[in-house]
């Protein structure tokens, strides 16, 4: 086992330059950056349209200090194969040298992600490709003006699925799609979630995908200020709340291990990360019971996986 | 604001050839409230560095020595030019060196 990481091993070079237009308190620019310093310079990203791509490339400005390229909504995956393959090609010419590391990292949204751009995501993780795709979630397509997505959880209030009489914000009755279980099932050699309240587990994540060969995948949670009804310096106590309440488990599988880095021994009730959100305001008690129902099952579920109880019971 | 150039001045595919050239927009102009560090309570532990969504909290090599003695090698100095005030690094501060102050043109 490796040292673990401290917050003096971050880098202190920013490879994404300030005066990007991310809103106050943006939970995706503090993980764009970790990936960025976890990736370093030798990266190319790919980006499909999303939130960080409208707001950190407002033409002529562009915030990124690694080659970035910007593609469709469906196939940023796709586009992140072939850059791959042509760098495999340029490598066998002889045009860069053959020994050196060049990581390939797409990062989409959560609506470029588990709706829009799945089908170019899986042919990527099923091929087998050399790309790290990330997929930062703020469970609702937020650039665009907060409509529903297929990550937007149960109860959610988005402007296409208001709250009133008979609608009462997002209806699935079930927990959302699980995108780690689906690149898991493409036979992935790594893939994990990760949340920016905690940069240096982010971090440890991405360093480590990207010294493994193959598709990987990491799932990051990002709280948006606008999207989330939040004031703009709680993204980063909404985003460890998460994870104190069971809502998002920081979690690792590689090679058909599972491991959980944020291991919480009491969770808090999910009505503390809730309440501070103005998309749950309108939940009644009844309905907040129904949602700690669905955290309780999925945090069994990956008790299960574990083998032993890392995530605790509610506490009090 | 200066004239922009035509079409025919831009590179082809208007690519960006400037890595990181949004630092000349000045995202400061946002702000209602503006941090202020006060290098006495500060304990140097990188916590706002490491959360602020703007990279405006900057570390310099400038050793700092408090009035109790105590001897620091780094000092956290903010970026005023692109800090949007979203004031994370107040809320995230384990001994509250960082307030927000509101901005009085």
């Amino acid at each position: 086992m490796s040292k673990p990481i401290t917050v003096w091993d971050l880098p202190r070079d920013e490879l994404l330059a300030p005066g990007h237009r991310m809103c106050q308190g943006c939970g995706a620019a503090i993980a764009f950056r970790h990936i960025l310093k976890a990736a370093g310079k030798d990266t190319i990203v790919v980006m499909p349209t999303c939130c960080g791509e409208i707001t950190s490339t407002v033409y002529p400005d562009n915030a990124w200090r690694v080659p970035w390229i910007h593609v469709a909504f469906e196939n940023a995956a796709a586009v992140a194969s072939g850059i791959r393959a042509g760098i495999e090609v340029l490598k066998r010419k002889g045009v860069i040298p053959k020994d050196r590391q060049i990581n390939v990292v797409a990062i989409g949204g959560d609506g470029g992600t588990f709706d829009i751009g799945l089908q170019a995501l899986s042919g990527t993780l099923e091929r087998g490709d050399d790309v790290l795709y990330i997929c930062y979630d703020n469970e609702a397509y937020m650039n665009t003006g907060i409509q529903r997505s297929g990550s937007t959880p149960m109860g959610a209030w988005t402007t296409t699925t208001p709250v009133g009489k008979i609608w009462r914000g997002e209806w699935r009755p079930k927990k959302r799609k699980d995108l780690v279980a689906i690149a898991i099932a493409h036979n992935v050699p790594y893939a994990a979630t990760a949340n920016p309240a905690f940069p240096l587990d982010l971090y440890a994540k991405v360093k480590k995908a990207l010294s493994i060969r193959g598709p990987k995948l990491i799932h990051v949670l990002s709280p948006c200020v606008p999207g989330w009804r939040i004031e703009p310096d709680k993204s980063v106590a909404v985003g460890k709340l998460a994870v104190l309440t069971g809502m998002w488990i920081n979690y690792e599988y590689e090679n058909g291990v599972y491991r959980v880095t944020t291991p919480v021994p009491k969770r808090k009730p999910v009505r503390e990360y809730l309440r501070l959100q103005g998309r749950f305001r309108h939940l009644s008690e009844e309905e907040i019971k129904k949602i700690q129902q669905l955290v309780d099952a999925e945090v069994e579920r990956i008790n299960k996986l574990i083998g032993k109880e890392v995530i605790g019971p509610v506490e009090g | 604001m200066s004239a922009l150039p035509g079409w025919r001045q831009l590179p082809i595919g208007a690519v960006n050839l400037v890595p990181g050239s949004s630092v000349s927009y000045k995202t400061g102009e946002w702000r209602t409230l503006r941090p202020e560090i006060d290098q006495e309570k500060c304990i140097r532990c990188r916590t706002c560095w490491m959360y602020c969504p703007e990279g405006s909290i900057i570390e310099v090599d400038e050793p700092y020595k408090t009035k109790a003695g105590r001897e620091y090698k780094v000092t956290y100095k903010i970026d005023y030019d692109h800090c949007k005030g979203c004031g994370i690094c107040a809320n995230e501060c384990p001994v509250k060196a960082i307030s927000m102050v509101e901005e009085v043109i």
